[in-house]
């Protein structure tokens, strides 16, 4: 027989592991299911991701793409790297700083013609700022930021 | 020449804080009176010097001298005075300034309110914030200093204030957001010092108490405000993003939440003092995270500060050095702390522990889900995100077995409670939270709703469980009013906190689950239903602000055919920066907000915007008063104060020696 101390401190260590394991499991699980891959236009144009896959995509919006319609909110624009283009369709209100020639993050899927239907697009506020998504799409795309009129930061 | 002063000011401060980071400290290993007695005269000179440095920066900021490069980079000479004082903050170097400015009001006082501590305690508590002090002082000298000139020629004008930080909310938020994250360094102090002391006891805790209580009403308010500015600042309807941002503060507070309970039982019981120690190391380390991120510019976000990568590179090092140095402390001493284990399982222990289980299991997974993509990054070159839906769906459950546990918590007894006891005085109240809960949104909404029923239910289970514990605690006085005095300001200070979780509760879940929006183009004269709400566009017109441009739009809100309010959100063009802004309109109410974003003006005079209707949104800020009240209330309780005297007549009594399950001083360690 155990002293009744240590029954009910084996029981209060019992209790701990068991919510324990049941955290860290349910967390695990949460965490698997709500991953958003990032990818850049290069990416995708080489068809690294399939249509119907949840994921993001980065780059800046190409001089001259926005197409707004007048008569409703839906907006179609092109997103690049400088390397590869990827067309995205968005119905919704922009954010205050997007613009043709700036770093967005637009969050969606690929529709089977391979057009981008974004549910969400994300500007940056600072317009000098360059979201690391961005400057890494670029970069992995080899197109150099540095040649590009923005800048990283004030500072530059 | 005048920064130069500021800049002369800082480097006193900084030879100021490696006094008091020595002196006191050496003076306690060796039990030198004068070296400890230095703790409080330095850590005035620290208050007085950072304070000179604060108040000349500010002085350039006032009178618009583009020579310092932080005033040429965040202040222009259109700004209203407000908002040039309080560009201050609105960039990294000022908003350090700021926040090691604050340490050095807390660090004062800790030497103002800590006449009742042994002198050994106090110097070291004082030696270890000055210390950080120090690294802070170094921090800004090395990488970051606020009176840095613009060489050779200083602009004509400044770059301006970010619009979005032309607010009132910019205003009060940082500088709360610092006052509560800083609070943790005494804290922490606290802890450190016990640890180097070897007297990890009861009266370790208690002293602890008032500081943990009231950095965490603070921090309480300063997310709050963040939370409101954000709402209607950046205009997504929103009131918490799960930004890598908005998280660290939100596992400081989760951490902080935990602590506070977990002091509590090592005062009352002598128990998980080693628990409690750590707890104050990581709320301590979760306020250097959110310095790291903010200012390493590693993760995206909203908050990030231009980044640099050398600044990362010496936060981490403080963050190392700090925990890493109290930690290794923790690792020597902690064997050592002997807790006696005398409680049954359904003891008011064993409840604070389920709290504290769950407190911290949620501010590991925020933290796992903030850090998660930069690790994964780094594994797999991938770049990913995690969304709200991670942290939604491990939150929600977290808190409702959280919410139900504080019902029984507080009624329960130390040491054991019966079983039998806890179902009489609670079995009628959960019957009738459960059919309040049913019934209350019934008749709102006219349909059941489990959403609602769970979150009424919940929040009433907890209301109604203070009222019956207030009843069975005033039971045996004669006169229930004499009852209602007799009982502390700890005891509602504790009940006020649990009743501002019911509230925010209330907010939280309704606004979540019954908000509803939608983005509408609307011609002049058009008009958009929302629920029973219609929103018509009346048309807009151009106005000029101080220093910004303005399209103002006319929409009125109708209910049932009868106007219930005017709205007039704005499209902003600042003129020093050409930077468009978007000024959301809100009627607030408590039980409903309705909120209108613009978005853009067509050629033909049409406008787009998002229209909403938010439930019960103010009950979630109001909920984070009534708690951040409860704290401060409970931080009053005369018992500190009371205790702290007797405690030092013992001490005179007693001598140093180790308290009753306290840990007996290391040889050459101890006073």
């Amino acid at each position: 027989m155990m002293k009744p101390h240590r029954r009910n401190r084996l029981g209060i260590i019992l209790f701990i592991a068991v919510g324990l394991s049941v955290a860290i499991g349910l967390t695990l699980f949460a965490l698997s299911q709500n991953i958003n891959m990032f990818y850049s236009p290069t990416a995708v144009a080489n068809g690294e991701v399939g249509a119907g896959t949840m994921f993001r995509i980065g780059g800046m919006v190409k001089d001259g793409s926005v197409d707004q319609r007048q008569d409703s909110l839906a907006v179609r624009f092109v997103t690049t790297d400088y390397v590869h283009d990827v067309p995205i369709e968005y119905e919704g209100i922009l954010p205050d700083l997007f613009r043709e020639g700036q770093g967005i993050v637009a969050e969606g899927r690929l529709d089977a013609a391979g057009v981008f239907q974004a549910s969400r697009v994300l500007a940056k506020h600072d317009e000098n700022y360059m979201s690391p998504e961005v400057r890494a799409a670029m970069e992995q795309a080899g197109a150099s930021p540095e040649n590009h009129p923005f800048r990283e930061s004030p500072e530059d | 020449m005048i920064p130069e002063f500021g800049q002369f000011s800082l480097i006193l401060a900084f030879c100021l804080s490696i006094l008091l980071g020595t002196l006191p400290l050496a003076g306690a290993a060796m039990g030198n009176g004068l070296w400890m007695s230095l703790g409080r005269p330095l850590s005035a000179g620290l208050f007085v010097f950072l304070g000179i440095c604060l108040f000349i920066l500010g002085h350039a900021f006032v009178t618009d001298d583009f020579s310092v490069r932080v005033v040429a980079a965040q202040s222009n000479s259109l700004l209203p005075m407000q908002y040039k004082l309080t560009a201050l903050w609105g960039g990294h170097e000022g908003s350090f300034l700021l926040w090691t400015f604050m340490l050095s009001g807390w660090i004062l006082a800790v030497s103002v309110f800590s006449g009742s501590m042994p002198r050994e305690f106090v110097a070291r508590v004082l030696g270890v914030l000055g210390l950080l002090c120090a690294s802070y002082i170094l921090f800004m000298l090395a990488t970051s200093n606020p009176f840095d000139r613009m060489a050779p020629v200083p602009p004509a004008d400044g770059a301006d204030l970010n619009s979005a930080l032309q607010d009132i909310g910019f205003i009060l938020h940082p500088p709360t957001l610092y006052m509560g994250y800083v609070g943790y360094s005494v804290v922490f102090a606290f802890a450190v010092a016990a640890l180097l002391s070897g007297r990890l006891d009861a009266a370790w805790a208690r002293w602890s108490r008032p500081w943990a209580n009231v950095s965490w009403a603070i921090l309480t308010i300063g997310i709050a405000l963040g939370s409101w500015w954000a709402y209607y600042e950046l205009g997504w309807g929103g009131w918490w993003a799960w930004d890598p941002v908005e998280n660290p503060p939100l596992i400081t507070w989760l951490f902080g939440a935990a602590l506070i309970h977990s002091l509590a039982v090592t005062e009352k019981r002598r128990v998980f003092k080693s628990w409690t120690v750590l707890l104050a190391i990581l709320a301590f380390a979760g306020s250097l995270l959110g310095t790291f991120i903010t200012r390493s510019g590693l993760l995206t976000s909203v908050h990030a500060f231009a980044s640099d990568p050398s600044r990362g590179v010496f936060i981490l090092g403080i963050l190392g050095v700090s925990v890493g140095g109290a930690l290794l402390l923790y690792a020597f001493r902690a064997p050592l702390i002997k807790s006696e284990f005398g409680f049954g399982s359904l003891s008011r222990e064993v409840f604070l522990l389920a709290n504290n289980i769950i407190l911290v299991v949620a501010a590991a997974s925020v933290f796992l889900g903030t850090l998660f993509p930069m690790f994964y990054q780094a594994l797999t070159g991938d770049l990913i995100s995690i969304g709200p839906p991670y942290f939604n769906l491990i939150f929600v459950p977290l808190m409702i077995v959280l919410a139900m546990l504080l019902g029984i918590g507080p009624m329960s007894r130390w040491k054991k409670t019966s079983g039998g006891y806890l179902r009489r005085q609670l079995g009628r109240v959960a019957l009738a939270s459960l059919a309040l809960g049913v019934i209350l949104p019934l008749i709102v909404l006219l349909e059941i709703s489990l959403p609602a029923t769970i979150a009424v239910a919940l929040a009433l289970w907890i209301a109604l469980t203070i009222g019956r514990d207030l009843l069975a605690k005033t039971a045996n006085k004669p006169d229930r009013w004499q009852g209602l005095r007799s009982l502390t300001y700890g005891y509602y200070g504790m009940q006020g906190a649990h009743f501002g979780v019911a509230v925010m509760l209330v907010g939280v879940a309704l606004t979540s689950w019954f908000s509803t929006e939608t983005s509408v183009l609307l011609r002049p004269g058009e008009t958009v239903a929302l629920g029973e709400y219609e929103f018509r566009f009346d048309g807009s017109e151009r106005i000029a602000g101080p220093n910004y441009q303005a399209d103002r739009a006319a929409v009125l809100v109708i209910r049932d055919g009868e106007p219930v309010a005017d709205l007039y959100p704005e499209l902003r063009v600042y003129l020093a920066s050409g930077a468009p802004s978007t000024e959301m309109a809100i009627d607030a109410g408590l039980m409903r907000d309705l909120f209108v974003t613009p978005g853009e003006i067509r050629d033909n005079g049409a406008w787009t915007m998002t229209v909403y209707v938010k439930p019960f949104v103010r009950w979630i800020w109001l909920g984070a008063i009534i708690m951040s009240l409860g704290a401060t209330l409970a931080a009053a309780d005369r018992r500190y104060r009371k205790l702290a005297r007797m405690r030092r007549e013992e001490a005179v009594a007693v001598g140093s020696a180790g308290e009753r399950g306290g840990l007996r001083p290391a040889p050459g360690v101890g006073p």
